[in-house]
């Protein structure tokens, strides 16, 4: 008998902190040009001890302004979905579950679109503008978590399989709505269908979006944790976890909504980027095991490893084009969604 | 809403300390006059009433509710667990009503063993029965000494120490049966409540389960309250009965009283005889319709 202890968690968490690190650290060295991190280094330590007063070199440029930010960007985004997919997984006891799957990243496209023109309409100040396209995805999503749940509902309970085709078939009708709405309001800053859809890293949002992803990742991962010991109950099914204790309606609605606000800020800033949430949660649990106090923040850590891993597949498999990130997390999670339903029904 | 002011502890030391708070400082477990209606809706007939019924029950007491399907026995039990707010009357467990209780409050002093549950993701089974320590934790969780021994003494208990490091999903139902149980008694509760527990069991599980319950009652003062439709396993083990029918209580008491052949008949639509063993146990014999 060997139960989690926090110091326990705290070298889990540290070993996934030093390979984030290093993976950091070589994507920040690939791409279309290549760099001497050795020599940015030596130049940042310069800058640091007041040797000298910028970085001079031109790679110190690209890396510091063009790869970095996105690196950051694909850090916050792969830990907000990861985080997102377990959640959604314990509170629809699905193991399937995952933003992109059940639709709501697709809500939460939708709900980013609308907010987008809305925008436009009311000709707000720049800094403030670039808050609704969030608050639209949190919106969208949210509303799309609860219309898939009352989809998958039969005889008041919840079916795995009926919440699963209800997911599949309200994210295929939001992307319906996606391509209508792209291509008769297409234009301004709307991007493109194929952002919102397959999702992308490589625009990166203003500065004041960033500052909010940050914060709403932390506070929304936050308020889950605090629900991660009772999740485990709820694993068993909610009369189950009520009769051990679980506030279930307080644990449900705190999050319900965290996990909306995760998948909207991200999908806000990066489009549909799908099955990040089904792949990690699963290998976090591999590794272990599924207890929510340590899978909450290992995968917030794997899904920062592996999106930032899939983004620089994405920009260095076909350089100096950019696939979107979407394609590649996909090529890789639909056989793996494949491989976990087969095992399910077997 | 009474909420009480302490945590009872309710081993086999210190349970006598845990005084009850009204009527009789000997029951633990009063069912007055409670009732409950399912009705999908105000305006339309009930779908099914369970009618007032009172019985009371002291610890280290077995109380079977016995009854055939759609008696009200599950209803009964939720009742009594508080999960269901009763239409009238009240449910109290050492004074306090069981369904105003908080949820943490109630996991403290109520453990239910239902039906096997189906696990999402696979798990150990001591992670299993450290469950039951969920509601006498604080902030996270990360459980202490204390719940592991507890844990550890709960599995002993029921005779599965050695199943500790086991998957969930890879031992059998009789042994699924005790782990659940031992989870429950994790819980420290003083009242255990269970739901058709020899479901799922042969003949010698089904025996092992409710000899330990009977010891386990005796030596702990739980206070154990039993759904279930077998009639001799309830003659043998029970102390109290509670017998239903279509959602009314015909009898209560011990099942040398509860045990006549006329009134099973009636309630189990089956011929049959009940004689009474050396032990002063009733003991009941099926025969065919035809």
């Amino acid at each position: 008998m060997r139960p989690l202890t926090l110091g326990r968690l705290f070298l889990r968490c540290s070993i996934l902190a030093v390979i984030l690190f290093v993976v950091v650290v070589i994507a920040l060295k690939l791409g279309a040009v290549q760099v001497s991190l050795y020599g940015l280094g030596r130049d940042l330590i310069r800058v640091l001890l007041r040797q000298s007063s910028s970085i001079s070199s031109d790679y110190g440029l690209i890396v510091l302004n063009i790869r970095l930010p996105r690196i950051l960007l694909a850090i916050v985004v792969g830990a907000s979905l990861s985080v997102a997919g377990a959640s959604f997984q314990a509170l629809l006891r699905n193991p399937l579950a995952d933003p992109y799957v059940l639709g709501i990243s697709s809500g939460a496209a939708v709900g980013s679109i609308v907010a987008l023109m809305v925008e436009n309409q009311l000709a707000l100040s720049p800094e403030f503008a670039g808050l609704i396209t969030p608050f639209g995805a949190f919106l969208g999503a949210a509303v799309t978590i609860a219309a898939v749940y009352y989809l998958g509902r039969r005889d008041g309970q919840i079916d795995s399989t009926t919440l699963l085709l209800g997911g599949i078939i309200t994210a295929s009708f939001l992307s319906a709505i996606i391509m209508f709405l792209m291509s008769t309001l297409a234009g301004g800053n709307l991007r493109g269908a194929s952002y919102w859809m397959m999702g992308s890293l490589s625009t990166l949002p203003p500065e004041s979006l960033l500052f909010l992803l940050g914060i709403g990742f932390f506070v929304a991962t936050g308020a889950i944790y605090t629900t991660a010991s009772d999740l485990n109950l709820l694993l068993a099914g909610e009369k189950e976890a009520m009769h051990l204790g679980v506030d279930v309606r307080r644990v449900q609605i705190v999050v319900y909504l965290a996990a909306s606000i995760l998948t909207g800020l991200a999908v806000s800033v990066s489009g549909a980027i799908g099955y990040v949430g089904l792949l990690v949660p699963h290998a976090m649990r591999m590794i272990f095991g599924s207890d929510h106090r340590m899978l909450i923040p290992s995968s917030a850590l794997g899904g920062a490893i592996a999106l930032v891993i899939a983004d620089t597949i994405a920009r260095t498999v076909a350089a100096p084009s950019d696939l979107p990130v979407g394609a590649v997390t996909a090529m890789v999670g639909a056989p793996f969604f494949i491989y976990l339903l087969r095992r399910r029904l077997s | 809403m009474s909420t009480p002011l302490r945590t009872p502890m309710p081993s086999a030391a210190n349970s006598s300390a845990d005084q009850p708070l009204r009527g009789n400082p000997d029951v633990r477990l009063s069912v007055e006059q409670a009732s409950y209606v399912y009705a999908p809706n105000p305006s339309q007939a009930p779908l099914f009433t369970l009618e007032a019924l009172s019985f009371q029950a002291k610890p280290g007491e077995i109380v079977a509710i016995l009854g055939p399907n759609a008696s009200g026995k599950s209803t009964l039990l939720k009742l009594i667990s508080g999960a269901l707010a009763p239409l009238s009357g009240r449910v109290f467990l050492n004074g306090f009503a069981t369904h105003s209780l908080t949820p943490k409050l109630r996991a403290q002093r109520i453990a239910l063993v239902q039906q096997e549950s189906r696990l999402l993701f696979p798990s150990r089974v001591w992670e299993f029965v450290l469950q039951g320590r969920h509601a006498h934790g604080h902030g996270l969780r990360f459980e202490s000494e204390e719940d592991v021994t507890v844990a550890k003494n709960a599995l002993a208990q029921v005779g599965a120490l050695h199943l500790t490091d086991r998957w969930m999903d890879k031992i059998s139902g009789g042994e699924k049966q005790r782990v659940i149980l031992a989870r429950a008694l994790a819980q420290q509760p003083l009242l255990l409540l269970l739901d058709e527990p020899t479901l799922h069991l042969d003949i010698g599980a089904q025996v092992d389960l409710l000899d330990s319950l009977r010891r386990l009652a005796a030596e702990n003062r739980y206070t154990v309250v039993v759904v279930t439709h077998e009639l001799n396993l309830t003659g043998e083990y029970a102390n109290q009965v509670v017998l239903l029918q279509k959602g009314k209580c015909l009898r209560v008491g011990a099942p040398a009283s509860v045990f006549q052949r006329d009134l099973l008949e009636q309630v189990f639509q089956a011929p049959l005889n009940v004689e009474m063993t050396s032990s002063g146990r009733p003991r009941v014999t099926l025969f065919s319709n035809k």
